[in-house]
């Protein structure tokens, strides 16, 4: 028997105050009914009132660092992180060490997940064995696996052997499964370091160019059409992806789109300080292609937010720009990020904001429980946001080990007050509760 | 000798005239004569200032001492002579450009050296000169010729020509005005300290 | 001026400066005692990750004429080489008292990190950083070019600029710190600059520099030009399709000797031909173009040391960050 809890007026996606109560993992009642439910007697009540209640987030693209990297993260600290910023599920990126390239790396990772309690931990599986872009992983193996994977990616390597994608683009069709690229041609990047463009000329860093990107969406869209497969574009990061995706949406292509939270704020400007903190792959981009990105999220044309969170030791980012590591954190900002962004702007309201960074990542990644709406009888993933709060980011204060934000310093609105995952708060009071231990964990 | 008062612009600081263009003209005739009669003539003699306003008192002085001394050339004995690398207060003070260091053809060596400056104060001006002195040649004699001597030294140097010896307090600030450098008539003004 | 990292930041006066005071230098290198006490008990570090023979022994030299105490840091056996980091190193610096740190460093934007961070303080001069900048190379270079361009108006060169000097810069401008330098800064003092480049060695972003940009070294000649700047190409470039061969490249890019011999068909007398160093004779520069009357290449050696004191002069003096004193510290009976 766990705790019941009544939300009192909470604004459901951005809607009219109503009251939510949760039992046993479940929502049981809304609106008036809620006080009025026999659970509600003895149930925590929780007032919500100015808070707006969401969908628990998914995120598509999280690196938890663990097994391997223990040093820039583990499961524990990645998912406290991600329960902080309103998560009740992660992908986990599969270029751990050893690689999730086999059903007993991405079943150790689900387990750990399940142990820590945070958040729910969908591994993704290699494409190919140990990244190398040689030979397909098990894929079938890892879908079969206690791990139900549905989601395979190289990422932070790009499958540019054009068989060996459309291969696994065919073969995960068995398993209504998808493979989400990373998409960089691996020639027009050969010691890239930022974008290709004005700032990159002056700076003297190798340019990473938007068109080794582009050429990867193109072919593999006409793959994906080719084959009739499910093909997932992480982290878009140029006007032009938008653009290709855009078209191959209107012919019906299986493609589903990702942008990060630091391509919708952040352009290549920022790298004139040749602070690592800022070196990410896909990296900064424009101006002009920030505001593409927004646009086509609004739009449906990019479906998600993937946070593409990749925490790094400090003493990676503590050096000169050509060595530092490429990645960012984001999991405890992504939300923040978004409202400013997107939100503050009037590109989208909160229904918007539950589609791309709950409904639709848990579609991508075919989690039945997540993403789910807020109705009676549904799990009760539930994350309530303050939408008036403006808080200053300081990465030292946060879960994740990885100091590496990009907004150190900067003021975003919006702050989690509480996260429920199936039921359980995780985060209460805008701070870690406790994890949920129970039935299925 | 004048000694008129008057309040500057804005009336923050008040000044006093402590000699005017012809105080100073004939303190200079004095100090030309003086020269010449310590030097027992012209012989060997270089006359070097002190940028800024050290190098136009040189100027003047040399051809005063040519005025008295026909078979004295002005122009080939004169010089200017930058001590800003000698200072010993490079790393505290507002980043100093150095200046041009002319030397007379003839050189140093042997030569009857007559530093010229405006004002003989601490004496590390003239400290930094005889350090830059010693890297350029090797005079016979060195002396030095001021226009004003306001005290408050703190290095054991004295001047053997002094055009005005000034009684100052260390917060009073003493300023030379010349036509040449400052485009204004000659005069030395004390302005009262903050 | 804390730091020496980018011309780009240098303003006209911070460059004039620069000149200004390496004039007054140069004159000591004439001298019989060739120094200065200026920087006496001031300690500067030139910390070379990459191999720069020239560069580090000029600014040695600049450092020791000023008698300041230098300590040459070589990445080459040292610690360095063993994985230690830039942060590390720096601490290291740090530590024993560097006032200044010249760096080399194969990566681009290392003197900034070094600037920006907390690592160090002292102050930072930027002796080439990757393919960024190298911004004693273009004042020296400005430096040499003044000279020319007051001689033939007749004027010292004390406080002139380049204003109407046509400067052509030819080469591997993709690559070069040296040419990024030099477009800042010659654009600064007045001067209007063509890059001269197979498309393929320019930048991706080049049409945003404040220069003109050509594919076509004889029409640029014909045009005229005051002066003209070749950039060293590395012969490895051609291995990764830069350009076909190095024929070809000599024959479109290179100041051969026809091209020598044009500059007096073009009526150009007073075009001078510079090289930053080391040349790659017969590629993009012919002995005879190197060698002949035009060429300042020698003089640029010997500018750069002048420069460098200046800079090194500039930067070392001046007391502790905007700790300038009330009244102007001229020389009106204050202390000295």
């Amino acid at each position: 028997m766990t705790q019941n809890h009544l939300i009192t007026s909470a604004s459901l996606l951005g809607g009219a105050p109503q009251d939510i109560l949760i039992a046993e993992g479940v929502v049981v009642a809304l609106g008036a009914d809620a006080a009025a439910h026999p659970a509600a007697a003895d149930a925590t009540v929780l007032d919500a009132t100015g808070l707006v209640a969401l969908p628990g987030l998914v995120d598509v693209h999280t690196h938890l660092r663990e097994p391997g990297r223990e040093d820039a993260e583990t499961v524990e600290t990645g998912t406290r992180a991600a329960a902080l910023g309103g998560y009740t599920a992660v992908h986990a990126m599969a270029n751990s060490s050893p690689v999730a390239d086999t059903a007993g790396v991405v079943e150790q990772v689900h387990s750990l997940g399940q142990a820590a309690g945070w958040v729910d931990v969908r591994p993704v599986g290699a494409v190919t064995i140990g990244l190398a872009g040689e030979r397909l992983a098990e894929l079938g193996a890892m879908a079969e696996s206690r791990a139900q994977v549905r989601m395979f990616s190289d990422d932070g390597i790009c499958v540019h052997d054009p068989v060996l994608m459309r291969r696994a683009l065919e073969y995960v069709k068995a398993f209504d499964g998808v493979i989400a690229q990373h998409a960089q041609e691996p020639r027009l990047t050969e010691g890239a370091q930022m974008n290709e463009g004005d700032v990159s000329a002056v700076l003297g860093l190798a340019g990473w160019p938007a068109v080794a990107e582009e050429s990867i969406i193109a072919r593999d869209v006409l793959l994906a059409q080719h084959v009739d497969s499910r093909l997932h574009v992480c982290h878009v990061s140029t006007a032009g992806s938008v653009e290709i995706i855009r078209w191959a949406k209107q012919r019906g292509i299986k493609v589903t789109a990702e942008v990060t939270p630091h391509h919708l704020l952040l352009t290549d400007e920022l790298v004139r300080s040749y602070d690592p903190v800022y070196k990410v792959n896909p990296p900064l981009r424009t101006q002009e292609d920030v505001l593409a990105l927004r646009q086509a999220l609004a739009e449906g044309v990019i479906d998600v937010i993937g946070t593409d969170h990749a925490p790094h030791p400090s003493e990676h980012k503590e050096c000169e720009w050509a060595q530092a590591a490429m990645g960012m954190t984001g999991l405890e900002t992504a939300l923040s990020v978004i409202q400013h962004t997107m939100v503050e702007t009037g590109l989208m309201g909160w229904a918007d904001v539950a589609r791309v960074m709950s409904e639709a990542p848990a579609g991508i990644g075919r989690l039945e429980d997540q993403g789910r709406p807020i109705a009676v009888g549904e799990p009760a993933n539930i994350v309530l946001v303050d939408p008036a709060a403006r808080w200053k980011v300081d990465g030292a204060a946060m879960a994740t080990k990885g100091r590496n934000t990009p907004f150190q310093g900067m003021e975003l609105p919006g702050r989690v007050t509480a996260t429920f995952f199936h039921g359980h708060p995780t985060v209460l009071d805008g701070a870690l509760n406790t994890p949920r231990h129970g039935a299925g964990a | 000798m004048t000694d008129a008062i008057s309040a500057s612009d804005a009336g923050q600081s008040v000044q006093r005239v402590v000699l005017n263009s012809g105080d100073i003209d004939r303190a200079l005739t004095r100090i030309a004569f003086e020269i010449i009669e310590a030097n027992k003539g012209t012989q060997d003699l270089v006359l070097l200032g002190i940028p800024r306003r050290g190098f136009p008192l040189a100027q003047r002085l040399a051809q005063k001492i040519a005025a008295a001394q026909p078979g004295f050339d002005a122009k080939a004995s004169l010089g200017q002579l930058d001590v800003t690398m000698f200072r010993d207060d490079l790393a505290r003070q507002p980043t100093r450009s150095p200046l041009p260091t002319q030397l007379p053809k003839s050189g140093l060596d042997g030569k009857v050296v007559v530093l010229v400056d405006d004002v003989l104060y601490s004496g590390r001006t003239i400290r930094a000169a005889l350090d830059a002195l010693v890297d350029l040649g090797r005079p016979r004699v060195v002396r030095l010729a001021v226009l004003v001597d306001r005290g408050h030294r703190e290095l054991p140097i004295r001047a053997d020509h002094v055009g005005k010896n000034l009684p100052t307090a260390s917060s009073e600030k003493v300023r030379v005005h010349l036509s040449e450098i400052d485009g204004t008539v000659d005069e030395v003004v004390i302005e009262a300290g903050a | 001026m804390k730091h020496l990292l980018s011309t780009q930041d240098l303003s006209r006066k911070d460059a004039l400066d620069i000149l200004d005071t390496a004039e007054e230098m140069a004159q000591v290198g004439q001298r019989e005692v060739k120094k200065l006490p200026a920087l006496r008990g001031r300690t500067v570090v030139n910390l070379f990750f990459e191999d720069s023979t020239r560069t580090r022994i000029s600014f040695e030299a600049a450092a020791k004429r000023l008698s300041a105490d230098v300590i040459n840091f070589s990445a080459k056996g040292s610690s360095v080489s063993k994985g230690e980091s830039l942060k590390d190193t720096a601490q290291t610096l740090a530590a024993i008292g560097a006032d200044a740190v010249v760096i080399r460093h194969w990566a681009s934007g290392a003197p900034q990190r070094l600037a920006n961070t907390d690592w160090i303080d002292a102050r930072i001069l930027n002796a080439g950083d990757g393919t960024h900048e190298h911004p004693t190379q273009a004042l020296l270079d400005a430096f040499t070019m003044r000279r020319h361009w007051a001689k033939l108006a007749g004027t010292g060169s004390a406080g002139t600029d380049l204003s109407g000097m046509r400067v052509a810069i030819a080469g591997d401008v993709l690559h070069s710190r040296v040419a990024r330098s030099n477009v800042w800064l010659l654009r600064t003092l007045g001067a209007t600059v063509t890059l001269v480049a197979p498309p393929t060695l320019l930048p991706v972003g080049v049409d945003a520099w404040p220069c003109e940009v050509s594919y076509d070294l004889d029409a640029t000649l014909e045009q005229g030009v005051d002066a003209m700047m070749m950039l060293r190409v590395q012969k490895e470039r051609m291995n990764a399709s830069f350009f076909p061969s190095a024929r070809e490249y000599s024959r479109r890019w290179g100041f051969d000797d026809a091209r020598l011999e044009a500059l007096d068909r073009h009526g150009l007398k007073d075009t001078i031909i510079m090289h930053p160093g080391p040349m790659n004779r017969g590629l993009e520069i012919s002995s005879a173009a190197a060698d002949s009357a035009r060429s300042t290449i020698l003089d640029q050696v010997s500018n750069g040391v002048s420069v460098r004191m200046a800079a090194l002069y500039l930067l070392l003096t001046g007391g502790r960050d905007d700790e300038t004193s009330t009244s102007h510290a001229a020389t009106e009976g204050i202390p000295a």
